[in-house]
């Protein structure tokens, strides 16, 4: 209990820094960054209770928010993503979410993937619309959503691969 | 009662979840309006500190350009102090109240940001450098934006690149005031708008601010006029401003103190 409370404390402190340090400065094209601090909500153990993830999640996108400055719109897309979750779980993992048994290490790749593009997509929809918060705008909203999709999945996958432990 | 309780009960995630995204949306709509957000912003010790530490070390990476930068302004400010020296001391008999409308202090911006819809900077001087709300921020080039919250050390600057900012600007020949404000699409452009339909305006021709609003004097530079057009109700042109900044490499900035600036919200009446 104890280790997992501690790898989870230093990968929500790793993700933040990398994410407000390094990741917010990319700004590929202009406006693409990738958001890979959502993987701490992706990859937080499914046994444990929903409503540590929730307040988990806020404080999350709060810390996010309070480093570049946007109000709350992190912390919105995150408690959104860390309710609608076990959703997710079911429709990409199906059988196995039911036995309460994942494992991300182990679990098939095709499947992660469609976990981890549904999770991204639906943050970063939820994200760029509290950020530009106007329904004239949707292209915007949808464009960015897209291209900023793409870049945090890609990258979230390479993390987990490059970070897997191989445990049978 | 008790069946209040169990339902709540039951529904404790989903009433948390709408509690929570209650709270974001509460932050997000306050950050939408300007001077309003409270505490979330990156002026705090904690947000400050982080930067600050960052910036000490991606600093070295710009030293060259930044270093040309400021020898080209301190060649231009030299070659202006030595042309109007002799005009200075004959114009200002009484030598204590010269140039004391303004005062400037110096800064580093610590943390950029230019990709958003509403973009906040934040600077490496605070309340302890006597920074205030409302200072205008310059850089070499042209205007940057205005001071919004200060902390100990810190303090974050609304951008002119924030969908929230509208700033006093006019045309430099002819003195015909607009306003200037963002569409949130191209970091290199910003618009002005309410210029009346009278004004001569030719692509091509320099915008500075107007020195109305007491945070910035008369004649900080902005832009050139790209292109322009009527708007919807044929009376006022909107300009697209080509900015002179580059705002996604600014690092030197100026903070401006208007001296008189009490007095004239005094006078009014706010």
């Amino acid at each position: 209990m104890n280790s997992i409370f501690s790898i989870h404390t230093i990968r929500f402190v790793v993700l933040v820094f990398v994410q407000v340090l390094i990741l917010n400065h990319i700004n590929f094209s202009g406006y693409i960054n990738p958001y890979i601090y959502i993987l701490f909500i992706a990859l937080f153990p499914v046994k444990n209770n929903r409503i540590v993830l929730i307040l988990l999640s806020f404080l999350l996108g709060l810390t996010v928010d309070m480093f570049l400055d946007t109000g709350g719109i992190h912390a919105g897309a995150c408690v959104f993503i860390a309710y609608v979750r076990p959703l997710i779980l079911k429709s990409s993992f199906g059988m196995i979410y039911e036995h309460q048994s994942i494992k991300f290490n182990t679990v098939e790749f095709g499947s992660k993937l469609t976990y981890f593009t549904l999770l991204t997509v639906i943050h970063h929809f939820v994200l760029f619309s509290l950020e530009i918060f106007s329904v004239s705008r949707i292209l915007l909203i949808l464009q960015k959503t897209l291209f900023s999709s793409i870049f945090t999945i890609l990258l979230s996958v390479i993390v987990t691969i490059i970070f897997s432990r191989k445990t049978k | 009662m008790q069946q209040i309780i169990n339902f709540i009960i039951r529904n404790k995630n989903f009433l948390l979840f709408l509690l929570l995204f209650g709270i974001s949306l509460l932050f997000t709509i306050q950050s939408h309006s300007y001077h309003k957000s409270k505490f979330i912003n990156s002026a705090n010790f904690l947000t400050g500190g982080v930067y600050n530490s960052a910036n000490n070390i991606s600093g070295y990476f710009s030293l060259k350009a930044q270093n040309e930068l400021l020898t080209a302004e301190n060649k231009r400010l030299r070659k202006l102090l030595l042309n109007v020296n002799t005009n200075a001391d004959s114009t200002f008999i009484d030598s204590l109240t010269f140039s004391e409308d303004y005062r400037f202090y110096s800064a580093n911006i610590i943390k950029n940001s230019y990709s958003l819809n509403n973009n906040v900077l934040t600077i490496n001087k605070g309340r302890n450098d006597s920074i205030k709300q409302d200072f205008g921020v310059i850089s070499s080039k042209g205007i940057v934006g205005i001071i919004d919250k200060t902390s100990g050390n810190y303090a974050t600057v609304i951008s002119i690149l924030n969908g929230t900012s509208s700033i006093s600007a006019q045309l430099k020949k002819t003195n015909h005031l607009g306003s200037l404000i963002w569409d949130g699409k191209d970091s290199k452009f910003t618009q002005l708008i309410d210029i009346p339909k009278i004004a001569k305006v030719k692509a091509g021709d320099t915008i500075i601010t107007s020195g109305q609003s007491s945070i910035f004097p008369k004649g900080v530079p902005v832009g050139t006029i790209e292109s322009f057009k009527l708007d919807q109700a044929e009376n006022y042109y909107e300009i697209n401003v080509r900015l002179f900044n580059d705002m996604t490499s600014i690092e030197h900035v100026y903070i401006i103190e208007n001296a008189n600036k009490e007095e004239i919200s005094n006078l009014l009446g706010n």
